[in-house]
């Protein structure tokens, strides 16, 4: 049997290979080794739940109607007999109520996409905090942070194609938003909606864009985004024997083929429990979309809280100034353009120009293999932080009347106090980052020049208490000090040896005032110098402490002997 | 490939000497064939918990399939067993490779060497080169060209770039020409009231009679003959004409000036759709006479003019002027005198596509 199994399986390989050449990519392919960390399966987790939501979208396809033509309801879910809807949603509530397993694959649809979204961001931090983004990886960042920009453009539009009177009015704040464009904004709306809102035409288009062009684009860029992934090989931790010029892992097959392909199905298995059993958008409760109802406690999916979470946070008036333009009879509003446009667009950009952001202030150091631990880049790791601070504060703000509500707090203090916290927390969160950053660097330090605190404390004969240290091991020390001490730019001066001025030195000098934000206070590591010195130091110390501490213990041996003695005298 | 010794010097960084790689420690399966052979009787279990999953998905669909059609209680269950038992197949099968890989696989290490990603000089000049040489055999541009040949050749460049320029607009002119429709964007500022249509009950249709009508009170309306259209104009219709009715004692009302006749004995009518991004102003504080939007939390003071009290919007929302007909209902005394709804470009502006609007909605 297995010798038969071979036979064809060679056959096979060969019948491929004569008209591919494919055994060289498999040679190449099959042994490519990863290095191993649980942080680098969050893109993974991203890349599963796009399958899984491929697969639960062809299922969804074959129900669901993109039409906007209006049905009387009259299906198996009785309380909405009756009622005016359309097709999009009447055929939600059909795959929902008559399709056995159509609920569940709804829900894992939707599932997914919120797993998707979520592990695409946690992903975007792991890379950001350990500088994965570094040379030669900026263009894959930039793949990387396009594939967000369309999960959220695919999670919005196919949470707007049941029809329901909640992702209804999501469109309509929408249309608001269109709306306030300057010049194109209403003929943008009506491009939009083919005509007034809601009008007919919408949700075809919203399907075709969520099932075809969307989707399709994700796909494209998945496949860049590995390709790169694969080219540039994989990133690493540091520790002994790793280096910009190496990868340490396992190989693709069979280890990485049996971990990660298992893991796909893990992440599919937990999405298909959650699915089973807890509700998501119940849009039969919701009903079909109307202008006029609208219920207190009305959420977006959580990857679009941020904007509007912007939206409520903006105000109308600010110290009694309008935030609504009329200039020479025409209508800015700067109340709706800021937090929906203006925001977002500064917020996406200034995350996907990073990268160059901190070239210019690093300069070119080489291609970057070895990732770095995030207390080590202080000031990176506290703008990290203070982004994320920035991001949730507006998505509390996006649900702030249910966190009023929970806490039993004032809805309007709630939002005057975002309002300010919202310049307020991230400067102190990033100080506060870069504090501790610098704290635990400082520990490092520490740690590597004196070793491990071990909890033997030992006396000396002049009344001295001091606690015996232990060092640490070729290891722990080489994680330690093996980071680069990177020091603010230098630039040429502005006036060469004739007076004559330079070019770029504007830009210079901004690189430099860059540079010296990020590199000027800073926490160097040991150097074998310093080490060095610290050990010949530590050696007296530990040989005195050494004959201290066996001292004691003599002296306590004798102590109990002599009291032993004593007793046994007393006892006869 | 990969090779566990180091081929290359050591690293040095701030004068440390990287110690490589750390000492693999053996896992239990590695040394004791006992554990292996669990491990071993272990993957295969998981795996046998997915044939089960399968089974069970399987199972729930053929069994629990010829339920009552429209018994949600009998859908539910099969939805949640045919998830079980998909998780269960899934989890299985991921759990036990992943079990596979860390107690059985090799976890030892290796080593892959990287190549700088720049290519080599000499690939670097080839590359241009080629370029050059294909440049040159375009005819575009030569380095040694004589008086005449660059003549054509910009304008050989020049129309090139100008047909590829404009060639897109052939597609896509007619493209988004046609996905605007009329493109007539003044219907934004009409509305469907008129001198004497009536306020009806949102969504039954039925009038409102000022009796009705009590402190205190609130009421969602539509105008009249709103349920009569068909379904897509009643709804272009209804996203701009729904109004709260509401009465207050009339020593609470702040009358504003210009509107002392656009009310009736403390009842007030006022556009339902939000001056912010146009969500429906659907919440009504009784007490404080404030309405809450409750997408963004702007708030609008009914008492006065319904001016903003609180949150995103800055404009007040649109008064809609009503008077009582001789049977004692509510009626219009004319459509708003503002556009409805959220604020755009030329909402300020003339009042463009009136007649084709009137056109349209009958």
């Amino acid at each position: 049997m297995g010798a038969k199994v071979n036979t064809a399986a060679a056959g096979t390989a060969n019948f491929v290979d004569d008209r591919t050449s494919i055994g060289g990519f498999v040679k190449f392919f099959a042994r490519k080794l990863f290095p191993d960390h649980w942080s680098f399966m969050l893109g993974e987790i991203a890349l599963y739940a796009f399958i899984v939501l491929l697969l639960s979208g062809v299922f969804l396809t074959a129900f669901f109607v993109p039409s906007m033509e209006t049905v009387e309801y009259e299906g198996a879910f009785e309380t909405m007999h009756g009622v005016e809807m359309t097709k999009a949603f009447e055929s939600t509530l059909h795959t929902s109520f008559e399709v056995p397993g159509g609920l569940l694959i709804r829900q894992i649809h939707h599932w997914s996409a919120l797993l998707f979204l979520a592990a695409i961001m946690t992903h975007m931090c792991r890379v950001f905090f350990t500088g994965a983004f570094r040379k030669p990886r900026e263009l894959n960042w930039l793949v990387g942070f396009t594939l967000m920009v369309l999960g959220l453009a695919a999670g919005f539009t196919g949470y707007s194609l049941p029809d329901d009177v909640l992702s209804g009015n999501g469109l309509r704040i929408i249309d608001g938003v269109v709306k306030s464009i300057p010049i194109i904004g209403s003929y943008t709306s009506y491009w939009l909606f083919g005509g007034e809102f809601p009008g007919t035409a919408l949700i075809p288009r919203l399907f075709t864009a969520h099932i075809l062009l969307v989707p399709g684009l994700i796909l494209a860029l998945i496949a860049v985004h590995l390709f790169l992934v694969f080219l540039h090989k994989h990133t690493q931790y540091p520790g002994g024997g790793k280096t910009d010029r190496n990868v340490v892992g396992l190989p693709l097959f069979p280890v990485y083929t049996a971990k990660a392909g298992g893991f796909f199905f893990v992440v599919f298995g937990v999405i298909a429990l959650v699915a089973a059993l807890f509700t998501i958008n119940p849009v039969w409760n919701y009903g079909p979309y109307d202008p006029s109802p609208v219920s207190a406690g009305t959420q977006p999916d959580w990857y679009i809280l941020f904007v509007d979470g912007a939206l409520r946070l903006m105000p109308g008036w600010i110290f009694g100034i309008p935030m609504e333009w009329e200039i020479f009879g025409y209508t800015l509003s700067m109340n709706i353009l800021t937090p929906a446009l203006i925001m977002p667009g500064l917020f996406f950009g200034f995350i996907a120009l990073y990268p160059w952001i901190e070239k210019w202030a690093t300069g070119d150091r080489g291609e970057k293999h070895v990732l770095d631990r995030p207390r080590n880049v202080p000031v990176r790791t506290g703008i990290g932080v203070a982004t994320i601070t920035f991001y949730v504060i507006l998505v509390l703000e996006g649900s702030n009347d249910i966190v009023a509500n929970l806490f039993h707090l004032s809805l309007n203090d709630l939002t005057i106090f975002f309002q300010w916290a919202i310049f307020i927390l991230p400067p102190i969160m990033f100080w506060v980052t870069r504090r501790i950053c610098m704290g635990l660097q400082r520990k490092d330090r520490e740690l590597v020049l004196h070793g491990h605190e071990t909890g033997t404390i030992v006396r000396h004969e002049n009344g001295e208490y001091i606690e015996v240290h232990s060092p640490l091991s070729e290891q722990e020390v080489w994680l330690r000090v093996q980071h680069e001490d990177i020091a603010p730019l230098e630039i040429a001066p502005e006036y060469n040896e004739h007076g004559v001025r330079r070019k770029g030195y504007r830009w210079d000098r901004f690189k430099q005032a860059l540079s010296r934000f990020y590199y000027e206070d800073r926490i160097s590591p040991v150097t074998k110098a310093e080490f060095d010195e610290a050990q010949h130091h530590h050696d007296h110390g530990h040989a005195e402490a050494d004959i201290q501490a066996a001292d004691a213990k003599d002296a306590d041996k004798r102590l109990t002997e002599e009291w032993d003695k004593v007793e046994d005298e007393a006892s006869k | 490939m990969s090779t566990p010794e180091h081929p290359t010097e050591p690293e040095v960084k701030n004068g440390f000497t990287d110690p490589g790689l750390a000492d693999h420690r053996p896992r239990r399966a590695d040394v004791e064939p006992k554990a292996d052979k669990r491990a071993e009787r272990q993957v295969a279990a998981l795996f046998t918990v997915s044939i089960i999953g399968t089974v069970i998905a399987l199972w729930a669909y053929f069994t629990k399939n010829d339920m009552e059609p429209g018994n949600v209680a009998d859908i539910q269950s099969t939805n949640m067993w045919i998830g079980l038992g998909i998780a269960l197949a899934m989890l299985g099968i991921g759990f036990g490779a992943i079990h596979w890989a860390k107690t059985l696989m090799r976890d030892h290490e290796m080593v892959e060497e990287r190549h700088a990603l720049r290519s080599s000089d000499e690939a670097r000049e080839g590359a241009i080169q080629n370029l050059k040489d294909g440049v040159e055999d375009s005819g575009l541009a030569t380095p040694d060209e004589s008086g005449t040949g660059v003549k054509r050749r910009s304008v050989l460049k020049g129309s090139l770039i100008t047909a590829m320029a404009i060639a897109p607009l052939a597609v896509l002119v007619p493209q988004i020409g046609n996905m605007g429709a009329d493109w007539n964007v003044g219907k934004f500022r009409h509305t469907m009231w008129a001198p004497g249509v009536r306020l009806t009950r949102d969504p039954d249709g039925t009038p409102i009679k000022a009796a009705d009508v009590t402190i205190g009170s609130v009421f969602h309306v539509i105008p009249d003959g709103l349920n009569d259209l068909d379904h897509h104009h009643k709804m272009d219709q209804k996203a701009k004409a729904v109004v709260l009715l509401v009465r207050l004692d009339p020593k609470d009302l702040k009358i504003r000036e210009g509107r002392e006749d656009w009310s009736f004995d403390g009842i007030v009518a006022y556009s339902k759709i939000c001056t912010h991004v146009g969500c429906p102003v659907a919440l009504y504080e009784q007490q404080t006479h404030h309405l809450l939007c409750p997408c963004h939390q702007s708030t609008f003071d009914v008492s006065d003019g319904a001016k903003v009290v609180f949150g995103p919007a800055k404009r007040p929302l649109p008064q809609l002027p009503i008077a009582v007909d001789d049977d004692g209902y509510i009626v219009a005394q004319n459509d708003f005198d503002e556009p409805v709804g959220p604020s755009y470009w030329e909402r300020l502006k003339g009042d463009a596509g009136t007649a084709t609007v009137e056109e349209e909605t009958h």
